[in-house]
């Protein structure tokens, strides 16, 4: 077991390196307010965070990591294209397991704005690549632009497709809706009941009959839902070829050559992927230009989608393999829309990664033996 | 060292506790005078009677101060992290029964499941600005149930007491509490969702690992555990 210090060095080392690659380094506050963090992850937040509080504060949460208050500094000031690089602990909570660590050092590298999206992510995944080179590490990539992509070009309803998008990060209930908005999953018993009761009734008789009102969530709002369920009702089912679509698509596996010719070939079929396709071409050559042998990189159609929901483009992850009980050495990804969110409106191309140096160190130190 | 049987120290949980064990052949009883916290465990050498509110009882249990505590259920997987690494369910005991449960306003004509919850959720986030609210005591169960649902878009709101009223009083959209009739739910227009039973509980015998486990302990546990009918 590495001493604090030891890793510390280490960290020391990471950051350097990020800072001699152009970023400038920036701290954050390691309270953060909880509030902007629940908005944002909801009560998941609660079971990974530590959350403590003050009677002038209120409830404030040691920092999960820096890419919210990073994002927040970034949008206040930042320039054009900017590139941060910041070394500290983050705080984790471990319910199941006491080996796991609850305080960590992350290094991390993220770079706003610039012109080229693709030319970005071959930056921040180039960087991560070389300094983790001498580990031997498995390197993972995806893209969950591509997956909002499918999603919206699907044949069904804005609302199904909102509902879709919405639990991308959400594997199984993804699976549920699509199962039902497919026709796959039975209707249930109680929503073919209400349904037959609207047509017999109509919705203001059941709303009479259904007990006084009370609570925010007003008469207006329980009847627009129940003509959406009306409307949904009406709509015929997603079409068998196009959930295969889907299917094939989230089952891909395979070297990024390879991954991107099988998704041409989907595109045939959902077209609406194609600018998303054309993305990741132009991030494979970009990688190629900063020295990547893309021929030998994976990319999984699925990765990234039980981690931080945030990511919403390329995603990526380092892994040693022969250390499967590690969690991955370093990890980033594309986060556009969380930037939109912290910026009240104005939004600005993100992506970026961490490293934990104490995985860096222990792998390092494995290899000497 | 002497086994430590914690038991709920007032009310209707004590009672039906003392009449379990009665039932059992193990009769114990509180000594000293009506407001002394102390007991005593007849027939059967080296066990203590810990008089404990039912609530702390979980926590002495998973720090190993008592061999032995009666709590509910409920109460075991709220306050104890990955409780079933820390304690034992040794024999659910029939009696201080209660569900805890969703329930939402029975105007609410549309959301009749989980599903139906969620989807609630995510319009009335885009309608009102906030998340939708599920005030409750119970924030870990709640929040793990919810979460294996893939339930998003909600937020829980502490409520200590009189939770069925958060509705009406505009503090929470939903609710998660026990109930064992479902009378005060109806009484306060809630309903309760048809897959929203997160955990049936009912008051329960629980055993220690992190307590001393000495000979003595035990041996006494051993001959508690026969009385008991348990297997030891």
């Amino acid at each position: 077991m590495a001493s604090k210090a030891e890793i510390l060095a280490q960290a020391e080392r990471l950051h350097a390196f990020f800072r001699n690659a152009g970023a400038d380094p920036v701290q954050a506050a390691i309270l953060q307010p909880a509030d902007t963090l629940l908005d944002l992850y909801g009560e998941d937040i609660r079971a990974r965070a530590y959350v403590t509080a003050d009677a002038a504060r209120g409830e404030q949460m040691l920092r999960p990591d820096f890419t919210v208050p990073v994002v927040q500094m970034h949008m206040q000031a930042g320039g054009d294209p900017a590139r941060y690089t910041y070394c500290g602990e983050v705080f984790r909570r471990q319910e199941r397991d006491p080996n796991r660590p609850n305080e960590y050092i992350q290094v991390g590298y993220e770079l706003f704005g610039g012109e080229n999206p693709a030319e970005a992510d071959a930056e921040v995944f180039a960087l991560f690549s070389e300094v983790l080179s001498p580990l031997g590490l498995r390197a993972a990539t995806g893209d969950i632009g591509l997956l909002l992509a499918a999603i919206g070009g699907l044949s069904t309803t804005p609302k199904r497709k909102a509902a879709l998008r919405r639990h991308v990060w959400r594997p199984r209930r993804f699976r549920a809706l699509l199962d039902r908005f497919g026709g796959r999953a039975p209707v249930p018993e109680a929503r073919k009941r209400l349904l037959a009761e609207i047509e017999a009734k109509g919705v203001a008789a059941i709303l009479d009959a259904a007990g006084p009102e009370i609570g925010l969530r007003s008469r207006a709002d329980v009847a627009a839902r129940l003509e959406t369920l009306v409307q949904d009702a009406a709509e015929p089912p997603i079409s068998p070829a196009e959930v295969e679509l889907l299917d094939d698509m989230l089952s891909i596996r395979e070297t990024c050559p390879n991954a991107l010719a099988h998704l041409r070939d989907i595109a045939v079929d959902l077209p609406a992927i194609a600018p998303a396709l054309d993305l990741l071409e132009a991030r494979l050559e970009a990688l190629e230009g900063q020295g990547i042998d893309v021929d030998l990189l994976d990319f999984e159609a699925s990765y990234g989608r039980t981690t931080m929901e945030y990511y919403d483009g390329f995603v990526f992850g380092f892994y040693a393999e022969t250390r499967p009980d590690l969690p991955p050495v370093a990890s980033g990804g594309r986060y556009d829309a969380l930037t939109r969110i912290l910026g009240q409106g104005r939004a600005v191309p993100a992506v970026g990664g961490v490293i934990r140096p104490e995985l860096v160190l222990a792998l390092t130190r494995e290899g000497g033996q | 060292m002497t086994l430590k049987l914690g038991v709920p120290s007032k009310g209707r949980l004590m009672d039906k506790t003392f009449d379990w064990f009665a039932g059992h052949g193990v009769n114990i009883r509180r000594t000293g005078s009506e407001r002394e916290y102390s007991g005593a465990v007849e027939g059967i050498a080296g066990v203590e009677l810990v008089l404990l509110s039912a609530g702390e009882i979980p926590r002495e249990l998973a720090a190993g101060r008592i061999h032995l505590g009666v709590t509910g259920s409920d109460l075991v997987q709220e306050r104890i992290a990955d409780w079933e690494t820390r304690v034992v369910a040794l024999e659910p005991m029939g009696f201080g029964y209660a569900d805890l449960v969703i329930a939402v306003p029975r105007c609410w004509a549309d959301v009749d499941t989980l599903d139906d919850l969620d989807a609630a959720a995510a319009a009335f986030r885009a309608a009102h600005g906030h998340r939708l609210r599920i005030a409750t005591k119970y924030h870990r169960l709640v929040r793990d149930f919810l979460r294996e649902a893939g339930v998003a878009d909600y937020q829980l709101v502490d409520s200590q007491g009189a939770t069925e009223g958060t509705v009406k009083n505009l503090t929470a959209e939903a609710i998660a509490d026990i109930t064992s009739t479902g009378e005060t739910l109806r009484a306060n227009h809630l309903k309760i969702l048809s897959d929203g039973l997160i955990h049936r509980s009912q008051a329960t015998l629980f055993k220690a690992r992190a307590a001393n486990w000495d000979g003595a302990a035990h041996d006494s546990f051993r001959a508690l555990a026969a009385r008991l009918g348990l297997d030891a």
